[in-house]
């Protein structure tokens, strides 16, 4: 399988996601620069986290007029799978291929840590290789990652069961203690109608391996490589 | 300021004296000119001869550190940051930087711009940095204005950093009213550079072409270096334009499209635009090669219209180098640049005559020879007059039996009293808001350890890395004291599984012109070279930061290290975490001594009974030496499940995080009757050279055989799945459950912070 990362200027976990794909994950991974106008002869596509552009507007906001993510966007919609890690999340839901928003934590400070989330929908491209219920532990690093949507988009998402993650104490609890940031229904990852674009806060890319202190996240990228190979046999 | 250019102020010695020159020092320039400086040349002379960048008063004694070592890969001075081969054809380039007055002003840029200069000290070299260290000084944060400090440093580390895409994997924050009004903000890079690739601050070649690339230039930070060199006093506040302001973005391209311009080969040298901005790396780069440079000021991008030649020359506007251009690569060059965005200007070219040139529309502006700027050249240096500070008498008059002994039935208290202090206390409140793992490389990061661990992509190896100093104790003690400093971050890099192999040094102290405190330097300076050359560890550069003074005097001496230390299987790293229920815990200490008396400099006399006097804690370096060995020979062995070194509140605290930071464990600790030793000397002395581990209970008896005759190790105890008991001879003196430690620990600074919201504006 091959994973594109997309590379804006200020993009930061870019070589995080080149590394977990291609090195222990062992694929295919090309890095895409965000002129690009094409995102090639990809399987999947991975918006990595960071700061494009600096995000000194509004995180996302300027990464979505870039020329690669007009390819994103056709891509999408051609069926292809895209993955929105934090700053990836946040520019995907600017681009629109993914409803809400996301807004400065609650507690105003960026916050780093390890995290828990229950798996909400295991029938996802996603989360395949899980099951609904099971808890994982990812880390979180961002400033503005509170989850927000207005009732009807939410009540759509819940009703769609199209939230994949949300955040849970270790018992796979979720409740107000768990959520790092304020997010609505303590929302931390989200699919797309037709489920082939998702969302997550958290970064799967940081814990694929046991040396870092989990390999929780290997859940997100052997669940895309195994759909993959279950549409391209 | 804007037509100055056309009528620059009249050069007199009462500007000079503005400028932060001597008399004497206006003199020498006079005549070595032979004619009265221009303008701008009495600037560029201003910057290059404060003590940020000449260090006029500290070289004599910094020479005396130990500085080489066989696995150092360039001399010190000679580049940016120290270098240090790690094998696998990999170099290390590390160094730690002073922010303080910035900071004292207007803590988020000046702590920001702090991270910023020393990422870059180290890309500089062709090094991608692969983690930052901190280290913090702060007033008591019990003052609102303390408070405002903190918060606006923390935050400006942790939105540069982690804009910048660097983990912050480790540091140290102290809280003391000596640093009121005075904090101290030092910044630590740590970067890797394959060995063939390794850049230069070279201007080696006449003809070829320099440019300026990254930001434009602006009018922030002119005399940084100079605000610098100053005590700070109730004006200071009216510095704050002197404050640069940083943009980690700007900086992330620099770093992405530098170190893709060096593996290009484009690049004939390269130096970054720190203090003193384009006059410091112009200067710098011919004085080192033996060349000059005609610099054409008014190509110079800049920010503003109306800038003058003088504000151009001292700007410090941040996310800028100066690169010499290899002859016939300039396309490339300007390619690589404008493909990250970034403006790459010819402003001129390296030429044959010692001369640095600069052109204002072709009008020769200044035209100064760079050896008589450069620090160790001709820039002045001074060996000030010392005497030994008339406070020593009194807190070396100190004796113990004045304090009450802690009695068995309140040590618990003490105890909880200490884990909630400020300097004990966990400082998860800070590490959180930076981005503590990007890029994937933190195997231990902040918190339950030592030291962080980091490993080397591509190799087995990893990093343990740290920085260090208790001030209290190099103020009572300032040669001792400072041992202490390059001690203890070496028994931390060893606790986390790594050999130490060098530091780097941020010497933070007052006004040098006063003789008690150039006493402390040079004491302090002279006790870091006993620790460096005891332990192996040589000073691969660094920082000095003077005039750290604020209305009621100056800081502790506070000569921070930072440790490099070397981990060469990095899974086999090692955590201060008790590991597994049954595992038996040694102390490792020297052969001669287990328990001490002394309370001198401890926590515990701060905290409890709130005085800092006494000597610095004892520490014998050969002692120091053999407990680490025997350590290193132990966790070498693979058998070692936790280590922990005796530090800050002693071993009852050492004990305390030990089961602190592990998933559900405690530990029943026996130790022997303290008979003529005081009970607060055993549980909260802060005698050196003692390390906590645990191994396995089948292990247990290789310890004894693996310890080397002049250090012992101690079976005190066991892991256990209940809370923390320690008995002393016959009495239990502390008995407490797991949730009573942690929450003191764990709460503490976070509930001072969020008290009272830290009152925002620069006069709260």
């Amino acid at each position: 399988m091959t994973f594109g990362v997309v590379v804006f200027p200020g993009s930061n976990c870019d070589h995080d996601a080149y590394h977990a794909t291609k090195h222990v994950l062992e694929q295919d991974a090309r890095f895409i620069w965000h002129q690009e106008e094409e995102v090639g002869n990809v399987d999947a596509v991975i918006v990595p986290g960071g700061f494009s552009y600096g995000d000194y507007l509004r995180s996302g906001a300027v990464a979505q007029f870039s020329p690669i993510m007009q390819d994103v966007v056709r891509f999408a919609e051609d069926g292809g799978l895209v993955l929105g890690i934090c700053n990836g999340f946040q520019i995907l839901c600017e681009a629109g291929l993914l409803p809400g928003t996301l807004m400065r934590n609650e507690s105003l400070r960026f916050t780093c840590k390890h995290v828990h989330l229950r798996v909400e929908n295991d029938a996802t491209p996603f989360t395949q290789r899980g099951q609904t219920g099971d808890v994982v532990q990812f880390p979180v690093a961002h400033g503005e990652g509170r989850y927000y949507a207005d009732e009807d988009v939410l009540e759509e998402l819940e009703a769609t069961d199209r939230v994949v993650f949300r955040y849970a104490d270790a018992g796979g609890t979720v409740s107000p203690a768990a959520n790092p940031n304020g997010s609505v229904n303590n929302i931390a990852g989200i699919v797309n109608e037709a489920g082939n674009v998702c969302g997550v806060m958290p970064h799967p890319e940081r814990c694929v391996e046991d040396l870092l202190g989990s390999d929780d996240g290997r859940l997100i990228f052997e669940s895309m490589i195994e759909h993959r190979s279950a549409v391209a046999a | 300021m804007s037509d100055a250019a056309l009528s620059p102020p009249e050069v007199t010695r009462e500007l000079a004296r503005d400028h932060g020159l001597t008399d004497e020092e206006y003199d020498w320039i006079v005549d070595r000119l032979d004619r009265t400086p221009t303008f701008v040349e009495l600037g560029i002379y201003s910057v290059m001869w404060s003590e940020h960048c000449s260090y006029k008063n500290s070289l004599p004694l910094l020479k005396t550190l130990p500085q080489e070592g066989d696995q150092l890969l360039v001399e010190v001075g000679e580049e940016n940051a120290g270098l240090v081969d790690i094998g696998d054809g990999l170099g290390v380039a590390f160094k730690i930087e002073s922010h303080n007055h910035p900071s004292a002003v207007e803590p988020y840029e000046g702590a920001a711009t702090g991270v910023g200069g020393i990422h870059r000290d180290i890309f500089t070299m062709g090094a991608r940095p692969i983690c930052a260290l901190n280290s913090l000084r702060f007033g008591s944060l019990e003052r609102p204005r303390v408070r405002y400090l903190f918060d606006g440093v923390v935050r400006g580390i942790g939105d540069y950093g982690n804009s910048f895409g660097v983990p912050t994997v480790a540091g140290e924050v102290y809280f003391d009213d000596a640093y009121e009004g005075n904090p101290l903000v030092n910044a630590m890079s740590v970067g890797v550079v394959e060995k063939d690739g390794i850049a230069s601050a070279a201007a080696d070649e006449p003809g070829c072409p320099v440019y300026i690339v990254g930001s434009a230039t602006g009018r922030d930070g002119i005399h940084g270096a100079t605000f610098a060199s100053e005590e700070i006093s109730e004006d200071s506040e009216e510095d704050r334009p002197s404050v640069q302001v940083g943009d980690p973005f700007q900086e992330k391209l620099l770093l992405e499209a530098s170190l893709e311009a060096l593996k290009a080969g484009v690049v004939a040298g390269i130096q970054d635009m720190g203090a003193a901005g384009i006059t410091s790396s112009s200067f710098e780069m011919t004085a080192s090669s033996g060349t000059g440079m005609d610099l054409h000021l008014d190509r110079v991008p800049a920010r503003e219209s109306g800038m003058t030649p003088y504000e151009i020359m001292l700007s410090e506007s941040q996310e800028r180098m100066l690169i010499v251009c290899k002859k016939g690569r300039e396309d490339e060059l300007q390619e690589i640049y404008g493909k990250w965005d970034l403006e790459a200007q010819k402003i001129g070219e390296v030429t044959d005559e010692h001369r640095v040139r600069c052109f204002w529309h072709g009008e020769v502006v200044a035209d100064l020879d760079p050896s008589h700027l450069a620090a160790g050249e001709g820039a002045p240096v001074y060996e000030r007059e010392t005497e030994r500070p008339a406070y020593l008498e009194d807190t070396r008059s100190f004796d113990a039996a004045d304090i009450d002994d802690v009695p068995p039935e309140t040590a618990a208290d003490a105890l909880l009293n200490l884990l909630a202090a400020p300097n004990i206390a966990s400082k998860q409140w800070v590490y959180e808001q930076y981005d503590t793992m990007v890029r994937t490389n933190t195997v231990v990061g902040p918190g339950p350890s030592d030291a962080a661990v980091v490993r080397v992509k591509d190799t087995e190896k990893g990093l343990a890395v740290k920085t260090d100093c208790n001030g209290r104790y190099v103020y009572l003690h300032p040669r001792r004291g400072a041992q202490i400093a390059v001690a203890e971050a070496a028994r931390n890099v060893v606790c986390a599984g790594g050999r130490p192999v060098a530091i780097t040094n941020c010497l933070n102290f007052g006004n040098p012109y006063k003789p008690d405190v150039y006493w402390t330097f040079s004491q302090a300076i002279q006790g870091m070279g006993d620790a460096c050359r005891a332990l192996d560890t040589p000073v691969t550069g660094g920082n000095v930061s003077f005039y750290n003074e604020h209305p009621e005097g100056a800081v502790f001496p506070t000569p921070t290290v930072g440790m490099l230390g070397i981990v060469d299987d990095v899974r086999a790293s090692v955590t201060a975490a008790l590991q597994n229920e049954g595992d038996v815990l040694f102390l490792i200490t020297p052969s001669t001594w287990m328990h001490r008396s002394e309370i001198d400099g401890t926590e515990y006399l701060a905290t409890v009974h709130n005085r800092t006097t006494g000597d610095a804690p004892h520490l014998d370096l050969d002692e120091e030496v053999a407990v680490q060995n025997a350590a290193r020979a132990l966790i070498g062995d693979g058998r070692v499940q936790h280590a922990h070194d005796v530090s800050d509140g002693g071993l009852a605290v050492t004990l305390a995080e030990s089961v602190i930071h592990a998933d559900g464990l405690g530990a029943d600790i026996d130790l022997p009757g303290a008979d003529d030793h005081r009970l607060d000397g055993v549980l909260f002395g802060e005698a050196q050279s003692r390390i906590l581990v645990s191994v396995r209970p089948g292990d247990a008896d290789r310890v004894h055989a693996l310890v080397p005759d002049d250090a012992a190790a101690h079976r005190i105890g066991t892991v256990t799945s209940g809370g923390l008991r320690i008995r002393v001879g016959d009495d239990t003196v502390i008995d407490l459950d797991r949730e009573a430690i942690q929450t003191p620990y764990r709460e503490a600074v976070a509930t001072a912070m969020t008290a009272e919201e830290p009152a925002d504006g620069p006069t709260g």
